[in-house]
């Protein structure tokens, strides 16, 4: 057993749960979506990324990739958020808090490409 | 590239880390204490608010509590989390830091510089691996010949001194194993421009791998190694290594040839020799009686082979015959600096003596304790230390043998000058007078220099006029390429020794022998005499000067007038 891959296998599917349990529930209504739980999406997005600084084989590079789309998603849902409740003083309407549910669903989307990934690498390696 | 940014990559992941959890606990910590606003109602910090605040705790500690008063309860969590976020801070910088100076990544960035360079270059170069004595000294010649050389050498020390060195084009070096093939590649092994390979390291088993590699990555490049002992040269020669320099061989066939055809022999280090150095007085090795050989390692078993074959009488002297081996006949045991050895070995009635042993204390003993003995000795001394040549050469002996110095001129030949080797194998077969005729013709051309070694292509670039004048039908002699461009009467001081046509050879030509487009001509003489050779092959001026003797207007309005002159003398 690997320790690394435990780790990363770790934080790559905690990444996918949050992002799901953030993402769950009506897409305007922002009762159905916890700030905490984007913001732990975030953390833990970030922490799967660096994990996988430096990794030079190709399974790695792919992960490396799907792990910076789902950031990009998620720190534009949260770069929303900001906005419409500090600057622009909106408040999370139904539009609004659609549009962040959304990014975060493409961000779940490459978190479940990132599982896959893993879930293939450790088939192969199992074979 | 990749390595650096994926070794940083690396190194930076922990770091990384440690910031991200330290800001994300910190962020976490303040969203959930809770505050007061302006007007003392229960106030909680947004994740926003938080982030900008931690950002800029963690990065300078010159702050305020924004947006309003901190309560104690948010001041104990900032006190924490200002410590944590700095010690992260200090973490992540030491540790770029350190990778900075780290040795393995500073040696990863010069490698990709050089790398990166040598892919780039454009002109052939001689791929040069080891910079002791020979790699320094064949260096020195390719470059002041405005040649390109890119070298390779397991000491950082000698590879940094190349910048100190002052020599004429840009040498990228590489501190590294030659016998690792990727330094090897990064070196422009395989580069379209890479004109040969020499493989000067001083470890056999380096030098074999070197010939192998570059012959088995780029069969076409030119691959020329030393070797010092037989196995190794039988194992390069088998796969097809252009040229193996064992000093010790080569240094016997020059004593051989000596022996034989004196003139030859002089002829060859006048042609040889590298430019600037002093003409040598003709040596004969004399026979009427034996000589004694100090050493019998590889050195002084090549030499007692070939004295053998002149059929002279050797007698050897050896103090450490069980690691040596000795001869059958003819054998003293001792070092040879004492004179009760040398006696035995008969100093008295010698004709000749050999001071061939490994250390140059000894050698120079051993000629001094014989010179005591029997002043007129023919005297052959091997150096085998650069630093040592002011000693070796105050001991006046006949020959000396210096193995870089040996290799490092065989090896400029055949890089700058190949044609020259194919004229030395040439004149092997020509008897002892042409030798001695054309030793006295060079010497006429040349003060107490040697003489320039030229060779010259009859093609467009270099003598495009020249060419173009051939490639209409014109007719032009060796003769004529001799003139003097200033004066056709008068020949320039300078020889033509060799001219290569497809697959013939004409060597030494008549003057006139007339000339081909595409010729390749060996040429030697003094500098000046290069120089105005220039003017004839590539100003078309020049040429009809030198082959009709008039000096032909050139413009539009000389020519008019000059025909009209015509008229009127006619």
């Amino acid at each position: 057993m690997n320790p690394e891959k435990v780790v990363f296998g770790f934080f790559i599917i905690l990444a996918l749960t949050l992002n799901f349990g953030f993402f769950v529930g009506e897409i305007e209504n922002p009762d159905h979506h916890h700030l905490y739980e984007l913001f732990a999406v975030v953390v833990v997005n970030l922490i799967a990324t660096v994990l996988k600084f430096g990794d030079r084989s190709q399974m790695g590079a792919l992960l490396l990739a799907t792990s910076l789309v789902a950031i990009l998603q998620l720190i534009a849902a949260a770069v929303v958020w900001t906005y419409a409740v500090h600057v622009d003083g909106t408040g999370l309407t139904p539009i609004v808090t659609a549009s962040i549910v959304s990014l975060s669903g493409g961000a779940m989307l490459a978190n479940v490409v990132s599982v896959v990934l893993l879930i293939i690498e450790t088939v192969m390696l199992r074979r | 590239m990749e390595n650096i940014v994926f070794l940083i990559l690396r190194r930076m992941r922990q770091p990384l880390l440690t910031l991200l959890v330290v800001y994300a606990v910190s962020i976490f910590g303040l969203t959930v204490i809770p505050g007061q606003d302006a007007d003392g109602n229960v106030w909680y910090m947004s994740v926003f608010h938080a982030f900008y605040f931690v950002s800029y705790m963690a990065t300078t500690i010159g702050f305020g509590e924004i947006p309003y008063e901190f309560t104690d309860g948010q001041r104990i969590w900032v006190s924490l989390s200002l410590y944590a976020s700095v010690i992260s801070w200090i973490y992540a910088f030491g540790t770029i830091l350190a990778l900075v100076q780290d040795r393995a990544f500073q040696e990863a960035i010069a490698e990709n510089r050089f790398a990166r360079y040598v892919r780039k270059m454009r002109e052939p170069f001689h791929l040069v691996c080891g910079y002791g004595e020979t790699g320094t000294a064949l260096v020195q010649a390719l470059t002041s010949r405005g040649q390109h050389a890119v070298v390779i050498d397991i000491d950082e020390a000698r590879t940094s001194i190349i910048q100190l060195q002052d020599l004429r084009e840009f040498v990228p070096a590489l501190h590294g194993d030659a016998a690792v093939t990727r330094h090897l590649e990064e070196a422009g092994l395989q580069h379209p421009s890479c004109a040969g390979v020499v493989a000067l390291t001083d470890n056999n088993e380096v030098n074999l791998k070197i010939a192998i590699t570059a012959k088995l990555l780029n069969p076409d490049v030119k691959v020329i190694s030393r070797a010092d002992s037989h196995d190794v040269e039988d194992n390069m020669a088998s796969f097809g290594t252009d040229h193996i320099v064992d000093p010790f061989d080569t240094f016997a066939a020059y004593l051989a040839v000596a022996f034989q055809a004196p003139c030859l022999y002089l002829l060859q280090r006048w042609l040889t020799g590298r430019e600037g150095t002093a003409l040598s007085e003709p040596v004969y090795p004399p026979r009427d009686g034996h000589w004694i050989v100090c050493g019998y390692g590889r050195f002084g078993r090549a030499i007692c082979r070939r004295l053998q074959s002149e059929g002279i009488k050797v007698i050897v002297v050896e103090s450490r015959p069980d690691l040596t081996g000795r001869p059958e006949t003819g054998f003293v045991a001792g070092r040879g600096t004492e004179a009760d050895t040398l006696t035995e070995a008969g100093i008295e009635d010698a004709a000749g003596l050999v001071a061939g042993t490994d250390d140059d204390a000894n050698n120079l003993s051993i000629v001094m304790t014989a010179h005591a003995l029997n002043s007129d000795l023919f005297v052959v001394v091997r150096q085998n230390q650069h630093g040592n040549h002011n000693i070796i050469a105050a001991v006046d002996a006949d020959m000396v043998m210096h193995p870089s110095a040996i290799i490092a001129d065989k090896i400029r030949v055949l890089l700058a000058t190949p044609m020259l080797y194919e004229f030395m194998s040439l004149a092997l077969y020509q008897e002892e007078t042409w030798a001695c005729e054309l030793t006295s013709r060079v010497s006429a051309l040349v003060n107490e220099e040697v003489p320039v070694i030229c060779e010259r292509l009859v093609a467009p670039g270099d003598a495009s006029v020249l060419h173009d004048y051939l490639a209409q039908g014109g007719h032009f002699t060796v003769g004529d390429l001799l003139r003097d461009p200033w004066q056709r009467e008068q020949s320039l001081k300078a020889i033509v020794l060799l001219i290569r046509r497809r697959n013939d050879r004409i060597l030494l030509p008549d003057p006139d022998a007339p000339l081909k487009a595409g010729d390749r001509l060996l040429v030697c003489g003094d500098r000046a005499a290069f120089r105005r050779m220039r003017w004839t092959v590539s100003h078309r001026h020049t040429l009809d000067y030198v082959m009709t003797g008039e000096d032909r207007p050139q413009s539009w309005i000389w020519r008019k007038l000059t025909r009209r002159n015509h008229y009127k003398h006619q």
